[in-house]
């Protein structure tokens, strides 16, 4: 049951196969079985899950017609669960019991999802490995001494592992597609304002949107149409209509206009993973798409400037752990400012400090105009290469990650060499644009993603043109090694 | 542009995290880093370019001056460190 995607549950609950109950308890088996060596999961909520599985079977079984009722899914442990431990990853928020449930929580619920538990993820979603969580690193199912990269490295492991057939990630500057690249799966980051960001914990607020993972992008689709629409709870959430994204999926690509930016193909992509792309991409000519090179000029500011504009937006979120109302309080405060600085300073990792500073440091007086608007005005140059290259074409692809997942401990003691992991994916966030990641092959046993990125709201496309592929390949169904 | 022992303690100050006096040292020497790669920004001229603060320049959403939101203290101060009688404990601030 488990290899099974999303849409082949949801066949099976609706026929009466098996229920949803019998399903979730597999789940939770294997969860059980192989996750002390993955460590994907931080919170595994084992009776609720029954619980949400029987009433879904009584749903089903009192007429209701919902799609995805019964089907179990992950959530990362970023997104706020009513009366279940939300630790974003952090020992601040270790002993957190959040008391209301997130927008994206909420809808899954309705749509009669099953959530089987809470996934690992680098502290605060700072992080390309899972390596910064306080829960320690997610192995990647491909090859235990491999990350599954981050930050949504938990979701990325369960899904690839086959633990939970879908999971919800978020991606703030790669986090959802570098990890899906990594690990071997399809994962979705919409179009900032898309997914309701409402009780997902804020990192870098104009950059954060929530997302999912799944094995196919059919099951990418149906996940996203029960996590998309608008949310008055949200002040940036897009007052947009959501389309039917199954109704698309099978259009031809006859014709479609795929760009490649040279900058993406340079210096730093490792050659073994460019052939695996071009690959790809040829499958895609032969699937009748064009293939046109572009340019996107400023495509190597892309990390310089993040590494201004989330720290900074991050040093302001994260000034509300505090101590005082909720999370970690450290022992024997002396006074107030004690209070504050030890309660943060034992309750954040070192990843996290770093970037509170740096935003600090970026947002003092004297430095605002340096660093700041200079990355604000480099934002903006970088958002106009993405409109000037879409509308002569109608995706961009390239790889996801310039390497495959590279071995645990090999990069979390030198950040800038983490941050350039992310390098073909921040640009992405830094223009609100849609990106996907789906596999399209191995280096040495370790899988490679190809990203799309489309215009604004766009992922009916992005969603069609992965699906069309995954018509004509199988990359998407090799199975990892574990269990 | 490299930061010193004694700007990094200044910088955790503000930003109200304690380090350690050890750490000090490896904190400099990684923020430099960062502050090293952040610095490429300064290759491209940006004279006369608008800062972006948002992906989709929309608007900030006004919602109706009325009251949404019923009082839930209770709930919200469940999972508080110390609280008592409605208000949140910390250490005396006036002596």
């Amino acid at each position: 049951m488990h290899t099974k995607t999303i849409a082949e549950l949801a066949t099976g609950l609706r026929a009466g196969d098996f229920s949803s109950e019998d399903l979730t308890r597999a789940l939770l088996d294997r969860i059980e079985r192989l996750d002390l060596q993955l460590n994907a999961f931080i919170s595994v909520t084992a009776e609720a899950a029954l619980e949400q599985a029987r009433a879904a079977d009584r749903r089903r079984a009192a007429g209701e017609g919902g799609a995805l009722i019964g089907v179990p899914i992950a959530h990362k442990d970023i997104f706020c669960t009513l009366g279940i431990r939300t630790s974003c990853g952090s020992r601040i928020l270790d002993n957190f019991i959040a008391p209301y449930d997130a927008t994206v929580v909420e809808k899954c619920r309705a749509a009669g999802l099953v959530m089987l538990g809470k996934t690992n993820m680098d502290e605060f979603a700072m992080g390309s490995s899972t390596e910064t969580s306080y829960y320690g690193p997610t192995r990647n199912p491909w090859d235990s001494n491999a990350v599954p990269g981050g930050s949504s490295g938990g979701s990325a492991a369960a899904v690839a592992a086959r633990l939970a057939p879908g999971a919800t990630g978020t991606d703030t500057g790669g986090s959802i597609r570098q990890p899906a690249s990594l690990c071997g799966i399809t994962g979705l980051k919409p179009t900032y304002g898309r997914v309701s960001r409402w009780g997902m914990i804020a990192y870098a607020s104009s950059l954060d949107q929530g997302g999912a993972f799944a094995r196919t992008a059919e099951d990418v689709a149906l996940l996203l149409q029960v996590m998309a629409g608008f949310d008055p709870r949200d002040s940036t959430s897009a007052d947009q209509s959501v389309p039917d994204y199954s109704t698309t999926l099978n259009d031809p690509l006859t014709g479609l206009k795929i760009g490649l930016p040279k900058e993406y193909f340079g210096a730093g992509l490792d050659a073994r993973v460019a052939a695996v792309i071009e690959e790809s991409l040829a499958e895609y000519r032969r699937l009748g798409a064009e293939l046109v090179e572009i340019s996107l000029p400023n495509a190597g500011l892309a990390v310089p400037s993040y590494y201004v504009i989330a720290p900074a937006e991050c040093s302001s979120n994260l000034a509300r752990f505090d101590g005082v109302r909720y999370g970690y309080r450290c022992d024997h405060p002396r006074d107030l400012l004690d209070l504050y600085t030890r309660s943060r300073g034992e309750g954040f990792g070192a990843e996290v400090k770093r970037r509170i500073m740096i935003g600090t440091y970026a947002l003092s007086a004297g430095y605002y105009d340096a660093y700041y608007l200079k990355a604000q005005q480099i934002r903006r140059l970088i958002t106009q290469d993405f409109r000037d290259a879409l509308s002569q074409v109608d995706v961009i692809m390239g790889p996801t990650s310039p390497t495959v997942a590279f071995n645990l401990g090999e990069k979390v003691d030198d950040p800038v060499t983490m941050y350039l992991s992310d390098i073909y994916t921040i640009a992405v966030n830094l223009a609100g644009l849609p990106g996907m990641s789906i596999p399209v092959g191995f280096v040495d046993g370790r899988p490679v993603g190809l990203q799309s990125i489309g215009p604004y709201f766009a992922e009916a496309k992005l969603l069609n043109v992965a699906h069309r592929y995954q018509q004509v390949t199988d990359w998407h169904r090799q199975l990892p090694p574990v269990g | 542009m490299s930061l010193g022992s004694a700007e990094v303690a200044k910088i955790a100050h503000l930003a109200r995290l304690a380090i350690s006096e050890a750490d000090i040292p490896s904190y400099a020497r990684n923020l430099s880093s960062i502050l090293e790669l952040v610095a490429q920004m300064n290759a491209v001229d940006t004279t006369g370019v608008e800062p972006l603060a948002h992906p989709l320049e929309m608007a900030q959403r006004l919602r109706p001056d009325a009251v949404s939101e019923s009082d839930q203290r209770e709930r919200f101060q469940a999972i508080a460190p110390s609280v008592e009688a409605g208000l949140y404990l910390v250490p005396k601030v006036i002596e």
